[in-house]
């Protein structure tokens, strides 16, 4: 079977829990110091949490898991998270699903061909609504990675 | 949450930087276990070096969650609604992390909501830039 095109690619969404522990876990790992992640029941997460998602995720899932990707030579170059109201509180079940929302290719500064790709992590809650969404830009090298 | 109250922001508002003096490899293997993100690059120098690299050195979103993680003590978590960071350095174990926090301009919504848009920065011990970012928080005074 031909594997479709990258900007066709269309991925089973998987469901993403928001847990208490996993933020507190996080809040932790990235130095954080408001106590609410400890004293309160449903805090948000801080805002770059949603990068835990992977952990739901397998690789029918995920984009950079498709063989149009090769992790090897792959550096992640910007990262950005939209949340269209408070970013959802533990205790929150979403769904989430990947596609590529954007690939183009630029010469680097030494010669070679970088080519970008920009992987749309959609989350929505149990009544569909779009609550959050990441958006991962990685860049590919022509010979292995810096 | 909420840290802080919107009245008390003020445009060119610069906070006091968040440091983490010498960041370790047990840092980078922690939050490698929260995020899951578990490339061996950032925790074996024998990986790493088998790939040309001198050693492990950060993830890229380590940083980022810091000052991500920064911004919401400042703010609150809750108050977040756009947080973008493009990766401009790496980050090796034993450097500083230095997170800036600026408030760039700020939006009247309503009575009482105002947008509170940042210019955000991470650079190591000696200055050089690792990560540039911005955020957007929504504050309410109401």
């Amino acid at each position: 079977m031909k594997s479709p095109k990258v900007d066709e690619l269309s991925l089973p969404a998987f469901p993403v829990f928001v847990e208490r522990g996993k933020v507190r876990e996080f809040a932790r790992a990235t130095h954080a110091e408001a106590r609410e992640y400890w004293s309160d029941s449903a805090p948000s997460p801080p805002p770059t949490f949603l990068t835990t998602s992977s952990w739901w995720a397998d690789s029918a899932n995920t984009v950079l898991d498709q063989p149009h990707f090769d992790r090897a030579r792959m550096l992640h170059a910007e990262q950005e998270f939209e949340f269209f109201g408070p970013p959802p509180v533990a205790g929150t079940a979403l769904k989430a699903k990947q596609s590529v929302s954007n690939r183009f290719t630029k010469v680097g500064k030494r010669g070679g061909e970088l080519v970008f790709t920009v992987v749309l992590t959609e989350f929505r809650d149990h009544e569909d609504e779009l609550v959050a969404v990441a958006r991962s830009t990685v860049v590919e090298t022509t010979e292995a990675a810096i | 949450m909420g840290a802080i109250a919107a009245g008390d922001v003020t445009l060119g508002t610069v906070f006091a930087p968040r440091v983490v003096s010498g960041l370790t490899l047990t840092d980078i293997v922690r939050y490698q276990g929260a995020s899951g993100d578990l490339n061996p690059v950032h925790h074996d120098a024998e990986y790493a070096q088998a790939r040309g690299y001198p050693g492990p050195f950060s993830v890229g979103m380590l940083p980022a969650g810091i000052l991500g993680s920064y911004v919401a003590d400042i703010f609150g978590a809750s108050s977040v609604r756009r947080f973008s960071t493009r990766f401009v350095n790496i980050v090796w174990p034993g450097d500083d992390v230095i997170c800036a926090v600026e408030v760039e301009s700020i939006e009247h919504l309503g009575p009482t909501e105002v947008d509170v848009h940042l210019k955000l920065g991470v650079t190591n011990g000696v200055g050089l830039p690792v990560i540039s970012g911005r955020a957007l928080v929504r504050l309410d005074q109401g």
